[in-house]
């Protein structure tokens, strides 16, 4: 009787615990799902394609690099109750705050027209036309956010999450080489050595992990949610969770295209989904869903980014919680994004090449300079007391900001110059 | 109507550059380096990105 009563109190100790974090679970696990966006989705399935499974044990090291960044938006998020638009402009002066600021809100323009391409040529693979394809998600995406709760919000989010997993159900369904898998894990140099190729690649991967948007989003979805210190400790499980799923479906791209399409050069978004069209018609549409649900998924949240910043800055209501009448110019600044980056998409002989390749070029003047800052927020003892960055978290957090600054920028760079690695 | 609202966005903007007129945080040696690194970054790549756009150009 004894152990069976303990036995039912570790159960309902356990249940209560999961209903816990259920609650506080949100902002992490959006942020690092949504951060495998229709851009992500192409650079793994390219990596798969073109590398096999080697460079598996390189995306398992990403995972513990985005945590380590969006930890830290939790943390200042939690204590000093402001966005990181509001943080930079308070902390740095009008100047360091202007320029985040206005560089944030044309990357995520930029960046949302990307996922719009994502999303329309994910749909046209079941022969949907772009104009109902973009069309039916503002009215989705509208949807979601006037309903006026961030909870609401959040869950339906939370819902397009699991839909990202779709990837591994795809993965399991092609019976996949698990010694070749387990290969991956071990890290290791593809055939053929350290390449320009190879290079690149690994660089656009990196890319991929930490973007600004993911920087303000987390720090602003955190404050929206009125995450206290108290909760900071299921912040940081959700973010290390959200990071492990990110790593996941990461896995779970390489391995479909690794196993269907080896030694394939992929080059646009739906291409992937496209080639196993004709291999394994499931498959080739749960890639097309997944890419879709991607493209949705980061636009949701990109748009969301800016018009937090500008509501933090403008002094505007800017919380999901309010209804439209409320915050008109938070929820008109949101439309007004979605509505511009879906028919810049419709525009016939759009130049999207060279908007995607803008995206790379403007994400290097922007991360560098939101890292920093985040890194200097996280030293300020005045603001963060007790929760200001460890030496062994300033140790981590400086490396790895360092090395995403160079690899970065070395990207952009390479977008400029694309003959400077011989490419 | 345009008028009135560019006409407040300007005093928004002009109200905001002096509410953060003065950046709030403690100016150490680490702070101060890391804004002079950041500024030398963005000026070696504005100066790369002028040279892409001579160089398209010619």
């Amino acid at each position: 009787m004894n152990i069976l009563s303990k036995f039912y109190y570790r159960y309902r100790k356990l249940l209560k615990t999961i209903r816990l974090y259920l609650i506080i679970a949100g902002p992490g696990i959006i942020v690092m799902v949504a951060d495998n966006d229709a851009g992500g989705i192409t650079t793994y399935t390219a990596t798969g394609a073109q590398y096999s499974f080697h460079l598996i044990w390189f995306l398992i090291l990403l995972g513990p690099v985005a945590y380590y960044v969006q930890e830290m938006t939790v943390r200042l998020g939690a204590v000093t109750k402001r966005g990181h638009a509001e943080a930079i402009f308070h902390s740095f002066g009008a100047f360091w705050g202007w320029f985040s600021l206005l560089d944030l809100v044309l990357l995520d323009w930029l960046t949302m027209i990307t996922e719009f391409i994502g999303m329309t040529a994910a749909m046209s693979i079941f022969g949907v036309p772009p104009i109902v394809t973009v069309i039916i998600s503002w009215i989705v995406m509208g949807t979601m956010v006037l309903q006026g709760r961030y909870w609401t919000w959040e869950k339906v989010a939370l819902v397009f999450c699991g839909l990202n997993l779709i990837y591994i159900p795809a993965a399991i369904m092609i019976n996949p080489p698990v010694d070749k898998i387990l290969h991956g894990f071990i890290p290791h140099l593809p055939p053929g050595g350290f390449t320009n190729a190879l290079f690149f690649l690994l660089m656009a991967n990196i890319g991929t992990t930490i973007a600004p948007w993911m920087i303000f989003f987390q720090q602003s979805a955190v404050v929206d949610k009125g995450m206290q210190e108290k909760d900071m400790l299921w912040g940081k499980i959700d973010t290390a969770v959200g990071s492990f799923l990110t790593v996941v479906v990461a896995i779970g791209c390489i391995v479909l295209t690794a196993t269907l399409l080896p030694g394939q050069i992929i080059n646009d978004d739906a291409e992937a989904a496209r080639r196993f069209m004709p291999i394994n018609r499931h498959v080739g549409a749960l890639l097309a869903i997944g890419l879709f649900d991607a493209g949705f998924l980061g636009a949701i949240c990109i748009s969301l980014a800016s018009s937090w910043a500008f509501g933090e800055v403008f002094g505007w209501a800017h919380s999901l919680n309010h209804k439209v009448k409320e915050a008109p110019w938070f929820y008109a600044y949101y439309f007004f994004d979605l509505l511009l980056a879906g028919t810049v998409v419709l525009i016939p002989r759009a130049p999207l090449v060279l908007i995607t390749l803008f995206v790379q070029v403007i994400a290097v003047t922007l991360l560098p300079a939101a890292l920093v800052f985040l890194i200097l927020l996280l030293n300020n003892e005045e603001t963060m007391g007790e929760y200001k960055n460890t030496l062994f978290q300033n140790v981590a957090n400086i490396g790895i900001v360092v090395v995403i600054i160079v690899i970065s920028t070395l990207y952009g760079i390479s977008a400029i110059f694309p003959k400077i690695l011989g490419g | 109507m345009i008028f009135d609202f560019f006409r407040n966005t300007a005093g928004a903007v002009r109200a905001i550059n002096q509410k953060y007129a003065k950046p709030h945080i403690k100016m150490t040696r680490g702070v101060r380096f890391s804004f002079g690194a950041l500024r030398f970054y963005l000026l070696l790549l504005v100066g790369i990105m002028v040279y892409k756009f001579i160089t398209l150009l010619h």
